[in-house]
């Protein structure tokens, strides 16, 4: 390790330019087990992403019957048997917190999972780049193509590449807006020219992102757009699994012929071969064998190209392999290899991740299909009636949220002798309680007038409570408040 | 790789350094994408351009308005606009629903709830209270005592005329002022108001001794036209029930007396003319919901 040192003066020679022009990058087809395991991911999470919307849910008559829906107008969001009313958005902080918590977890198990796998940004980069090898070939016949193919040829097999771009990035921006409406209904809409504005407008939006993000700035997203490397650099450690080039046995590096005749003769080679194929199969343009570096989405295509060279010039394989910082040193030593999954840092992750997950598994367990609040009139607090009696009145809310009408009893305890009425509106009595109807998905605003002719203590603030029961199913919900004498 | 030679350079990567240091961590000068600039110059371009379009710099005594003319009022009339277009839908069944109708349809109610609200607020609360808890002279609107009647048409009646206003439909009822006018003298005010008092238990000052049989005598002579011979009242004529010890111009002996001796006649404005009919529907539903109505 170099021992810092105060720098002196900047030498202008070699300070650099202030602003560096676009490398483009354009990373080989690679075949292997990592490829493999991305088209599966590439196939299942687009899958899931296009044709989820199309998936239904029964929800009873006023509902759209679709198992994945946001409806900002009724403000609900549906995923599949859950039902998310406006007040209850803090399951999405709880889910946040989740996706923030498995990243760590991941992170410190096997490194960027997600960004080389699961990341939006990074499958349809992956798609775009597989639709461009797809129209112009591989980097090698591009170049090739450069010099000799006809001007009409190129440009053909440009316009052709940027169409189908296009075409997936309008079938993604469409996809979305999918998802905020009854799809099958939306999409007939669309197909007409019927839909509403505001659906028009984002998919455009999201073509043109898909489009820019994708398919041009690829990998500048990672490297310069997004916050995670920066993150991640400061979470990761010497215990987690990361694309690692395994200098130990690479270097020193060397053409084929010399570190064969090297390790003929007993000298120190290593099994790189140099052949650079690992940093062609970048989709970053990342050289892996310069260490872990926050350019390097981790995918492991470098992996199924080192593999593909070793195998053919007979050496073993996994020269660059998912390994730890800290095996590479114990191998160097002479020490064997540990593994070690379980440290503090995963097991407060996990432990953390349990926590916030049995929360929200308990909340959304516990939740009810029916719930009252109370709002005490302040103004006035109470007034006396004609007959000496005192009254308050309340602002209750009932809400139902089962797709069903259910009629509710309402009552008050805590205050002797009270005598409740629903005040203006038509309600009906069941067992001296009166008796309100809420709607189907529905909150039912309605004013209470709770009035008593017992004697109450001077400044009395009772403790009241209120109950709703639903008169046919028996389930009851209640909510605190107080009365108020003079 | 790293040139020793130069020490500005960061032996590992081999990239020049800015020349800042934190506590041994050096920034290595990697150049910003070029992209990034382009973005840069493009928001200063877009920058100029808003500065053309839409109202921007101030002047002495106005501003640019941009070549667009686009104005924030203009912005704001549209949502208006936009926002009566929204709410006409229960606008029209409430203009067209009767007072029962609205009563009995839940969302009706609560759309005339919430626009009685809005309306009380601007126009009712300055006398009556924001709560309709109403002060001395002003009814309270939240308890069971209707002068006028307390159901939803007399309500409405009362809304639509006003009470003791210039429309020829209001209500009208005088309390004669007794004293100040010479109709009763002052032994005969004082005792008709502590029998007065004494239908409402009120508590007789220390000192006091009331000549309830007397009281009783005025009160059947000169009161009992308007407020009935058992003194409930009588919402015809306005005349305030005086058993149920609820005042509205104070209980107190000597608030008793100041009424008998000048009178009261407490004026509400005629609303009619001043409110569309819907407004007054819903305000009516409002009124009629804040103390249950009659």
């Amino acid at each position: 390790m170099n021992v810092a040192t105060k720098p002196q003066t900047v030498d202008t020679e070699i300070d650099g330019p202030l602003y560096e022009a676009r490398r483009k990058i354009y990373p080989i087809a690679v075949h292997g087990t990592f490829r493999r395991i991305k088209w599966m991911l590439l196939v299942i999470t687009l899958g899931i992403y296009y044709l989820l919307p199309f998936l239904r849910w029964d929800r009873g008559p006023n509902a759209p019957s679709q198992a994945v829906l946001v409806d900002l107008v009724n403000g609900r969001f549906y995923f599949f048997f859950i039902e998310i009313w406006p007040q209850e958005i803090y399951y999405v902080t709880g889910l946040l917190i989740l996706a923030a918590l498995v990243l760590f977890l991941m992170n410190a198990v096997a490194g960027r999972l997600w960004c080389g796998y699961l990341c939006p940004q990074t499958v349809w980069t992956d798609l775009f780049q597989a639709i461009e090898r797809m129209v112009e070939g591989d980097p090698r016949q591009r170049r090739e193509k450069l010099k000799h193919a006809s001007r009409a040829q190129r440009a053909f097999e440009a316009a052709s590449k940027h169409f189908l771009w296009l075409m997936v990035a309008w079938w993604t921006g469409g996809a979305w807006v999918l998802y905020f409406a009854d799809a099958p209904t939306l999409t007939l809409q669309l197909l007409k020219g019927q839909g509403p504005a505001v659906a028009y407008l984002w998919i455009g939006i999201l073509t043109f992102t898909t489009y820019v993000l994708a398919g041009h700035m690829r990998e500048q997203v990672c490297t310069y757009m997004c916050p995670w490397p920066r993150i991640q650099a400061a979470l990761t450690d010497e215990y987690a699994l990361n694309v690692t080039y395994r200098y130990d046995r690479g270097e020193p590096r060397g053409s084929f012929k010399k570190t064969e005749a090297l390790k003929r003769e007993g000298l120190p080679a290593g099994d790189c071969i140099d052949c650079r194929q690992c940093v062609s199969a970048c989709p970053t343009g990342v050289d892996i064998r310069l260490g872990s570096q926050l350019a390097c989405i981790q995918c492991g295509l470098c992996i199924d190209a080192c593999d593909t060279v070793m195998k053919k010039v007979g050496r073993p394989t996994a020269l660059i392999a998912y390994d730890t910082e800290m095996n590479v040193q114990r191998r160097i030593k002479g020490q064997a290899p540990i593994t070690r999954i379980f440290r503090a840092r995963t097991v407060l992750y996990l432990a953390l991740i349990a926590l916030i997950g049995g929360i929200m598994l308990y909340t959304l367990a516990a939740r009810t299909t029916e719930s009252v609040s109370v709002l005490h009139d302040r103004n006035p607090l109470f007034v006396q009636l004609s007959d000496g009696s005192i009254r308050n009145a309340y602002t209750l809310r009932i809400v139902n949220k089962l797709n069903q009408p259910r009629r509710f009893a309402i009552s008050v305890a805590g205050v002797p002798d009270a005598r409740l009425e629903v005040a203006g509106g038509v309600s009906t009595m069941v067992n001296d309680q009166p008796v309100v109807e809420v709607g189907p998905d529905q909150t039912y605003e309605l004013r209470v007038l709770v009035s008593t002719h017992a004697k109450l203590p001077a400044n009395a603030s009772l403790p009241a409570t209120f109950t709703i029961t639903d008169v046919a199913a028996g389930q009851a919900s209640t909510a605190p408040d107080h009365f108020k004498g003079p | 790789m790293a040139d020793i030679h130069k020490p500005d350079v960061d032996a590992i990567s081999g990239v020049a350094t800015t020349g800042h240091e934190w506590d041994g961590i050096r920034e290595l000068n990697t150049p910003l994408p070029r992209w990034w600039l382009w973005v840069f110059y493009l928001t200063i371009v877009w920058a100029v351009g808003y500065w053309i379009v839409y109202p921007a710099w101030p002047l002495v005594s106005s501003y640019t308005s941009g070549v667009l003319g686009w104005k924030s009022r203009d912005a704001v009339q549209v949502q208006l606009a936009d926002l009566t277009a929204q709410r006409a839908v229960f606008a029209d069944k409430l203009a067209a629903a009767s007072l029962e109708q609205i009563e009995s349809t839940p969302e009706l109610l609560s759309f005339a709830r919430a626009q009685g609200r809005a309306a009380f607020a601007n126009n009712c609360a300055p006398c009556h209270g924001a709560g309709g808890g109403g002060a001395k002279g002003y009814p309270n609107l939240n308890d069971d005592d209707w002068m006028w009647g307390g159901s939803l048409e007399q309500i409405q009646q009362t809304l639509l005329h006003g009470i003791r206003s210039a429309d020829p439909d209001a209500h009208v009822g005088d309390m004669p002022a007794f004293g100040r006018d010479g109709i009763l003298q002052r032994p005969e005010i004082v005792a008709v108001a502590d029998y007065v008092r004494s239908l409402s238990n009120l508590p007789v000052p220390a000192g006091v001794t009331p000549d309830l049989a007397k009281g009783k005598e005025v009160f059947e002579a000169n009161c009992a036209a308007c407020h009935g011979a058992d003194a409930k009242g009588n919402i015809e004529l306005g005349a305030p029930n005086l058993t149920d010890g609820i005042w509205l111009y104070g209980s107190g002996r000597d608030s008793v007396i100041a009424t008998l001796t000048n009178g009261r006649g407490g004026i509400m404005p005629a609303w009619g003319t001043r409110l569309d009919p819907t407004t007054i529907k819903a305000l009516t539903v409002y009124v009629h919901a804040l103390g249950g109505g009659q």
